[in-house]
């Protein structure tokens, strides 16, 4: 049994942490919002383009398709795992599902034959320290991505299967669906899936200026961009959903725990003055 | 369409919508050139230059953005516009652009093989289209 002092420190640490947590509920809900609608903005700017890219693919013959390093489908004996993460915690099981997710992918694969380009800190620090190959990683931005760290991830990504260093590049990201969902996904970015060309179907007719091939050359960096930022402007949005639950829980935990040492406190304090008091009383009959 | 002779033009960038409305004309860069587009114009897509695109209103107006490279798709009278960026004269800081064109002019001159001349390239196009753009209204 701790005393009435002991107690009412513990009260009082309880509070603050109550409030800290409260002021990071509310930094993460105010900021949660603005990467909503930010998510939300870039959401038509990737649906045409995608669509003027699977326009184009559809005109193209399957050989010209080939062609193209980007969308060269190859026997896969390496892959590259992009893994896009927290750069800071305190936000529930954020960055653990994502782990956990990536660590299934990867059981049944030998260590050599795959690496990975991390986003954020959390997770570049536990795949140094579990000895995960890491080939890179990004840090510092995972709450707000801008376009240019896609493209800068994008770049690192085909220089290395252009080269032939990896035969795949695989995405995996949380997607956001509301503040209490969010969902670890995995895409394919690299080789880039286009639909085969149809024989005998009418394609849409398209004048191209300059011609279909300069079109899809500049198109296809593009639309790996936008897949990625995408994918970073989700993650970023998860994240904040996700530390936005966290504290919400760790605000009424610590109510709970405050009212519940209260209670006992209070108990003690009573017990206390009941004590007192019959002592008081036992006395005052000694002396009669 | 009122009576095919203004057409539907989307600006779509990363951020926002930066245009969306019926217009008269549009004159947009290619590689091979400028390109003055008319309602009912044939379905084409081109991939744009980083240039001043001109859009004239229904009623007369005419109107410049600065736009940085991207895609044009025309559709059925609709024409969209995927770019990376694209500005309007008073989104454009014009002190901030020059100051950008000093800094790419240096950098290209000063032939250092540590420097992407791609980049400082890009750079000072983007300068040179934002200082054009602002100077046209």
């Amino acid at each position: 049994m701790s005393s009435a002092q002991d107690l009412r420190k513990r009260i009082k640490s309880v509070t603050n942490t109550q409030q800290i947590t409260k002021a990071m509920k509310m930094v993460a809900s105010a900021r949660l919002r603005r990467a909503q609608a930010k998510a939300k903005s870039t959401e038509p700017y990737a649906e045409k383009l995608g669509q003027i890219l699977t326009n184009v693919s559809a005109t193209l013959e399957p050989e010209v398709l080939a062609s193209y390093p980007l969308t060269a489908v190859r026997e896969v004996s390496r892959t590259l795992y992009i893994l896009i993460g927290a750069d800071k915690g305190l936000a529930g099981a954020y960055t653990s599902n994502l782990i956990k997710y990536f660590a299934q992918e990867t059981r049944e694969k030998a260590p050599d034959t795959y690496e990975t380009i991390t986003v954020g800190r959390k997770p570049t620090d536990y795949l140094k320290y579990h000895q995960y190959p890491v080939t890179n990683s990004h840090v510092g931005f995972s709450d707000k991505p801008e376009y240019s760290h896609a493209k800068q991830i994008v770049d690192e990504a085909s220089k290395l299967f252009l080269e032939g260093e990896v035969d795949e590049v695989i995405l995996i990201y949380t997607h956001f669906v509301n503040s209490l969902t969010q969902n670890v996904t995995s895409v394919k970015l690299l080789p880039v899936v286009t639909e085969p060309h149809h024989e005998g179907e009418l394609n849409e007719l398209y004048i191209y200026e300059p011609s279909e091939k300069t079109i899809y050359d500049q198109l296809l960096p593009k639309y790996l961009e936008i897949t990625v930022y995408n994918a970073l402007l989700q993650a970023s949005a998860s994240e904040l959903g996700a530390r936005m639950t966290a504290m919400t829980s760790a605000t009424d935990n610590a109510g709970d725990l405050i009212s519940s040492l209260n209670l006992e406190y209070n108990k003690l304090r009573q017990a206390g003055i009941t004590n007192e008091i019959s002592e008081i009383v036992g006395g005052a009959n000694a002396l009669q | 369409m009122s009576e095919g002779k203004t057409m539907h033009l989307d600006v779509i960038t990363p951020d926002k919508n930066a245009f969306s409305g019926e217009v008269k004309f549009v004159v947009v860069r290619t590689e091979l050139g400028e390109l003055g587009i008319l309602p009912r114009h044939a379905d084409l897509v081109a991939a744009l230059e980083i240039a001043p695109l001109r859009i004239d209103l229904p009623d007369g107006t005419r109107q410049f953005m600065a736009n940085f490279g991207g895609f044009m798709e025309i559709k059925n009278n609709v024409i969209t516009i995927v770019t990376p960026n694209c500005e309007l004269p008073d989104e454009i800081d014009e002190d901030r652009a020059k100051r950008a064109k000093a800094r790419a002019e240096e950098r290209l001159k000063s032939r250092n093989a540590d420097i992407d001349f791609h980049r400082a390239e890009l750079a000072l196009q983007r300068s040179l289209l934002r200082i054009d753009v602002k100077h046209k209204v």
